[in-house]
């Protein structure tokens, strides 16, 4: 579904993605695991259009969408949570959750979108004419991700969904991901919680200052003892 | 008394002129962080193109007046995409010495195209005077500038709060990147603030026009300073905050002039702007945003 080729980014001067490839298919979870300051973010960000890579291709679902504006990318399907929500704090829930749906014109559709938004995240529904910045980390991270889901996303790119959450509101999140997924959201969610996301994902990738250092199977991963030594602790 | 309330009505339409202009550029603000010092030439090309309509085609006030916002919002976008959005990225100082030259340009593009004189406007609406309360005065000609500037400001709070391009708006300017993944196209927000900021100055020209009856290329510069201090006053950025910074800023020069100091209403202007930027540089209606992890 989603394949990236030899991808180099650069921050001005500093070359911050030394050449990755991965690849997302249809119905999977896929993680990328790593430190704080690996690129995990600068690798979502350039997939979705934010960031333009020096180099390198990628393609969703068979297209070339290299250099696609991040707009379009939402039209045709692939959509991100960003690293600390990101929400439009000044405005209320509801308005949040219309905007995810931007491109949909048709109302009724919207308006059928928020209450199935509203039935995953029933909080949500309780507080939809609050400002969505009088809201706590945990229901901000809902309503990001009721709002990206908003534009019926196939491809769903997940950054530190975890960040700076209670481990209970963490779990609840996690399944979250793993009911959206059975549902048929291929995601790609990239975290520095390595044993949450390896518990739920297919496959992961361990990058390290810019490059791909270990793939596999999430369980493998799991196992093995260089992830264990790094990221979980010994 | 009466004097007083004679110049709260004179100040309540000259602010609302001031209110006009401030709404542009808090907006471009909130939008682009760009103080765009050609709006108030902006200002200047709308009146022009009231003048063109009303004096040589002949045509009525509405209909001027509709179209001078119309020109002036396709000017607006046109400035945007040749002379703003290529620095887009850049330091803010290029943008903001950028719409200085841009500035310059339109005052003396125009000053070549229309020769600098002052050019006295047609009277195009009867002036009556209606006497209030014995001794009270308010001309027919500032409750019309009234009544079209309420107009306009309710016209932009529906389209701000309750349309899709509106809400659009907000989300780009609180966060561009975070809109671009709702799929709203950055660019065309950016156009479409330019393009009612710039019809929103040129109905301030058209409305000065007839008010004071006269026009000329650098009529701009003094109002489009006086516009950028309301915005200031009420809180760059925040569109409410530039509605009640006009309306209080006209009302202030109004008593100045009033009461027989009418040499110190440009200073106390200007006083005003270095004092809010020394007490509350946030504006009346700014607030420091708290962020939550």
């Amino acid at each position: 579904m989603l394949k990236v080729e030899d991808i180099h980014v650069y921050y001005g001067a500093i070359y911050a993605i030394k050449g990755i490839s991965l690849e997302v298919s249809q119905g999977e979870i896929v993680t990328l695991i790593g430190a704080n300051g690996a690129g995990k973010t600068t690798i979502l960000n350039t997939i979705c259009g934010l960031i333009k890579a020096k180099s390198g291709q990628i393609r969703f679902e068979g297209k070339e969408i290299t250099g696609v504006a991040t707009q379009e990318l939402v039209k045709r399907g692939l959509t991100q949570v960003p690293e600390g929500r990101r929400i439009f704090a000044n405005m209320p829930i509801y308005e949040n959750l219309e905007l995810g749906a931007f491109l949909n014109k048709n109302k009724k559709e919207v308006a059928a979108e928020i209450e199935k938004v509203y039935d995953r995240f029933p909080r949500l529904k309780e507080r939809k004419n609050q400002l969505a910045g009088s809201l706590s980390g945990g229901e901000q991270q809902m309503l990001a991700m009721g709002r990206a889901l908003m534009s019926k996303p196939r491809l769903l790119l997940l950054d530190e969904p975890s960040m700076g959450l209670s481990p209970i509101l963490v779990k609840d999140i996690f399944s979250i991901i793993k009911e959206l997924n059975q549902q048929g959201t291929t995601i790609l969610l990239v975290e520095q919680n390595a044993k949450m996301a390896l518990s739920i994902a297919h496959r992961g990738y361990v990058v390290e200052t810019g490059r791909i250092v270990l793939a596999g199977d999430a369980e493998n991963l799991l196992n093995s003892s260089e992830v264990k030594k790094a990221y979980l602790g010994g | 008394m009466e004097e007083f309330i004679q110049q709260l009505i004179n100040g309540i339409s000259l602010g609302s002129i001031y209110a006009l202009i401030a709404l542009g550029y808090t907006m471009v603000y909130g939008i682009v962080k760009l103080i765009n010092f050609a709006h108030g030439d902006i200002y200047m090309v709308g009146a022009y193109l009231g003048f063109f309509a009303i004096a040589i085609l002949g045509w009525p006030f509405l209909p001027s007046l509709l179209m001078a916002m119309a020109v002036c919002a396709v000017l607006g976008v046109v400035i945007e995409k040749l002379a703003y959005k290529p620095l887009r990225n850049a330091p803010r100082i290029a943008a903001l010495i950028t719409a200085i030259g841009v500035s310059l340009f339109l005052e003396y593009s125009m000053m070549l195209l229309v020769k600098p004189e002052v050019r006295s406007f047609p009277q195009v609406l009867s002036d009556v005077q209606y006497n209030l309360f014995g001794s009270l005065v308010i001309s027919s000609r500032q409750v019309i500038i009234l009544v079209v500037t309420i107009a306009l400001m309710l016209l932009l709070q529906y389209i701000v709060h309750k349309t899709m391009i509106g809400k659009a708006m907000r989300a780009v300017s609180h966060d561009k990147q975070a809109a671009q993944l709702m799929g709203i196209s950055v660019d065309n927000t950016i156009s479409f603030t330019f393009a009612i900021g710039s019809s929103l100055a040129a109905a301030a020209g058209v409305l000065v026009g007839i008010y004071y009856n006269a026009i000329n290329p650098l009529m701009g510069i003094m109002p489009g300073l006086k516009a950028f201090v309301a915005a200031v006053l009420g809180g760059i950025g925040i569109i409410p905050g530039a509605m009640a910074g006009g309306f209080l800023l006209g009302i202030v020069e109004a008593m100045v002039s009033g009461y027989g100091k009418s040499l110190y209403r440009d200073p106390v202007a200007f006083i005003i702007l270095i004092i809010i930027l020394i007490v509350k540089p946030a504006g009346l209606f700014g607030k420091n945003v708290r962020e939550k992890v």
